[in-house]
């Protein structure tokens, strides 16, 4: 060894670089595992549903006047499945004998739940003033809310409301499901 | 630190360096004096420092997913292991990291031990390296728990109990560990507590006191000292990165080949589990306490291991002579080699102990199952209700507890346990209502093997004596024979022969054909169809709604009668539930939940919408 030891000056550079080099390498492992499963919600698919069924037609006012009804399906919550739970509510309006207008009872702006006011025949929302009008649209201007609450789509079969209910990206001005 | 002149601008390094004063920090870090140069076998303590630093950096990351309550914490766990991104690799890691850490403890123990470098004046450090020997095997012990199934509840039941049998206090501190006197909810989160947050808080204090003393002393050099003095960097970190990196592979091969770290069935307080061990490492402990039977336990258990940790403690003082450093190495030696003999001996009677085996394959299989049944979704009730409501898994413990007195199942108790020969009294019913379970009972030559009716108070009955006077002796016969055989299973409507009863609807037709003329006698005995009055019915025979109700009652008029052998009434005399009856039945009838393919989770969720 003491024939071929290198000048002291590159066997410190070879050790320094290979102590980078190795400390690196096991440096890395813990913090890389870690990071797949934190990101791992970024893979998930959207939670897009089929039709349910929420009210009978009957239940609701000739007059137009909302009623707000829980939407109960399967609620997927990591490990647990559950079937027949609310996984959000929504505002049934009658717009016809045969037809209906279903407007998803979260605020577009920021995600509170929105009231129906019965007295300004207007939807409000307590948390940012976003106040909008029966059919959804912006009812102030000054609201924060930078779209009308979002209507869902939904179809009357035999008396029934059924109801695809999404839902929607909050803060933008676009409906982008989520 | 010097003061730049004004007119100078100063890099980012020296303005941070002027606030913070890293560099004489790193200094003293890297340039730590190491007598004689750097050594491998110096690099026991750093490889400690860094597999503790992963331990965090995994535990972090475990415990964004971990739920500690006793309907989600083996639910997460499993989320962790077979549903998250990468989720079996960082448990794998956090698992076998902590079983390297094990070993690497026991070397820089040893290391220290043979150098004498718990001698003057680092006893104070020794103590703090015996401490967190200590808090990092507590770590194991609470982090064993955590994942709440099978082996890790029932381990910790007789740790805990352990601590209850300790004198004065033990009953009481037992139950504040535990938080209460059954384990539940609160003894899952103190346990995560104490293993996410107090003991690591403490050897986090420990290990910065550790290093302060064994920076403040320096390294005990081993003489004689093979060449010049030399900085810690880059020398010795290499050889200490290295030693990390050889570590960390092996850690590797086990994750990999292990595809993360065990997690049995989720823990069920009512079921037995005869498998239940504790880690490796804590073998020892276990075979040593079989040595100590009765009310000597407490010696085994707590006497002997504290005064194992006293002489630990005291080796210092006992090093201060020469004889006493040998005594410590023999110590030393002596306890490691008999730690090894035990954990072998441990090891080597499981192995020869044919029930453990059982045991232990009924553990692995109840795990599997486990985890087929909550890749469908885990009820809000938690993973224990999808096992206490399986056919599968309750069906084989429903009729080893009932049923086995008199029946087989394959020839053993339905678990899988060997049973005695002589006790047989009635039918083994495995494949029951199967055709090839019917082709051996329709027959002269077998009916009154043990299999069937050998041990029956029947072998005297009618249908013994008419197989005996019906014996087929011609082709025409024989195929005739079978088409009963066909006719009667498919009356058992088995999903597992669906297939083949479409296939053969000619020759079933026949064979009912044959069962309904009365010249053949079925009917004499039998009602089938509209024909015959007498028990048991064939209508349906063997079917689930004809099971569930003979085993609510075989004695009814419908089956045996007053001709009933023995067979208690298990749902009229209210010994089983009707679900416990529909699930032995189920099981009998091999009809559970399979999984179709494995399915992708959209897959999972269109199925539940369906």
């Amino acid at each position: 060894m003491s024939d071929t030891t290198p000048a002291p000056d590159r066997r410190n550079f070879v050790s320094k670089a290979a102590a980078i080099v190795v400390g690196g390498l096991i440096s890395v492992v813990a913090p890389v595992a870690g990071l797949f499963t934190l990101f791992d919600p970024l893979r998930r698919k959207s939670d897009t549903r089929g039709l349910v069924r929420v009210a009978s037609i009957a239940s609701l006012a000739d007059g137009g006047e909302p009623r707000k009804f829980p939407v109960l399906d399967t609620l997927v919550d990591a490990w647990n499945k559950t079937e027949n739970v609310p996984v959000g509510s929504v505002y049934l309006q009658k717009t016809g004998d045969n037809s209906v207008r279903v407007l998803n009872s979260v605020c577009p702006h920021l995600g509170c739940s929105v009231g129906y006011n019965a007295a300004s025949h207007g939807y409000f929302c307590p948390c940012h003033r976003s106040s909008f009008t029966l059919d959804g649209a912006i009812a102030d201007p000054k609201s924060p809310s930078p779209r009308g609450m979002d209507e869902l789509e939904a179809v009357v079969r035999d008396g029934q409301v059924w109801v695809r209910f999404q839902n929607f990206r909050k803060g933008s001005p676009d409906k982008i499901p989520v | 630190m010097a003061e730049h002149p004004s007119s100078e601008r100063p890099s980012i390094g020296s303005w941070i360096d002027s606030r913070t004063g890293y560099k004489a920090l790193l200094h003293e870090t890297l340039f730590e004096n190491v007598p004689g140069g750097a050594r491998w076998r110096y690099v026991w303590g750093s490889t400690l420092s860094f597999f503790f630093v992963v331990q965090v950096i995994t535990g972090v990351f475990l415990w964004m997913s971990y739920s500690p309550s006793s309907q989600t914490a083996w639910e997460s766990v499993y989320y962790i292991q077979h549903q998250l991104l990468g989720g079996w690799f960082l448990r794998g890691l956090h698992h076998f990291v902590a079983q390297a850490m094990t070993v690497l403890l026991i070397l820089h123990l040893m290391q220290i031990i043979i150098d004498g470098a718990y001698k003057a004046p680092r006893e104070v450090n020794y103590w703090f390296g015996v401490l967190l020997l200590v808090l990092v095997l507590a770590l194991s012990l609470t982090g064993y728990l955590l994942p709440w199934d099978q082996n890790g509840y029932w381990s910790t039941a007789v740790t805990t109990n352990i601590v209850g049998m300790s004198p004065g206090i033990g009953q009481s501190l037992q139950t504040v560990v535990v938080g209460g006197v059954t384990y539940g909810h609160l003894t899952l989160t103190r346990f995560f507590a104490l293993h996410a947050g107090v003991i690591p808080g403490l050897v986090i204090l420990l290990i910065v006191g550790h290093v302060y003393l064994f920076r403040k002393h320096g390294l005990t050099p081993k003489k004689p000292l093979k060449g010049p003095d030399q900085g810690f960097w880059p020398e010795q970190v290499l050889r200490d990165a290295v030693a990390c990196l050889a570590v960390l592979a092996v850690v590797l091969f086990f994750v990999v080949r292990e595809h993360g770290a065990p997690l049995g069935a989720p823990a069920d307080p009512a079921e037995q589990f005869s498998a239940a061990r504790p880690e490796w490492y804590f073998l020892f402990l276990y075979q040593f306490l079989k040595y100590f039977p009765g009310n000597t336990e407490i010696v085994g258990a707590i006497i002997l291991p504290t005064l194992g940790l006293l002489v630990l403690t005291a080796m210092p003082f006992l090093g201060r002579w020469k004889l006493g450093h040998r005594f410590n190495l023999g110590f030393i030696g002596a306890m490691l080699a008999g730690a090894a003999l035990l954990t072998w001996q441990a090891l080597d009677d499981d192995r020869k102990d044919p029930d453990f085996q059982v045991a232990k394959a009924v553990s692995n299989r109840d795990a599997a199952r486990a985890v087929e049944l909550a890749n469908n979704g885990v009820p809000i009730t938690g993973a224990l209700t999808l096992m206490r409501e399986d056919p599968f898994t309750q069906g084989p413990r429903i009729f080893s507890r009932n049923c086995a007195s008199c029946h087989r199942y394959d020839g053993h108790d339905g678990m899988g346990n060997a049973l005695p020969k002589d006790s047989i009294s009635a039918s083994d019913l495995k494949g029951y209502g199967s055709r090839e379970w019917l082709q051996g009972f329709l027959h002269a030559d077998t009916i009154l093997t043990p299999r069937y009716w050998g041990g029956t108070a029947h072998t005297e009955g009618d249908m013994v004596g008419w197989l005996g006077d019906h014996i087929p002796d011609t082709d025409e016969a024989k195929a005739t024979r079978r088409n009963v055989v066909l006719a009667l299973s498919a009356q058992a409507a088995l999903s597992s022969q669906a297939t083949m009863d479409r296939r053969d609807s000619v020759q079933i037709a026949l064979g009912i054909q044959f069962m309904r003329d009365t010249k053949n006698g079925c009917t004499e005995c039998h009602k089938f169809q509209e024909l015959g009055t007498d028990g048991p019915e064939l209508n349906g025979w063997a079917s689930r709604e004809w099971m569930v109700a003979f085993v609510n009652d075989p004695t009814h008029p419908r089956f045996y009668g007053r001709d009933n052998d023995r067979m208690p009434s298990y749902g009229t005399e209210k010994s089983l539930s009707q679900r416990e009856i529909e699930m032995v039945v189920d099981w009998i009838r091999n009809e559970w939940y399979t999984p179709k393919v494995a399915v992708s989770r959209s897959d999972d969720r269109n199925v539940a919408r369906r």
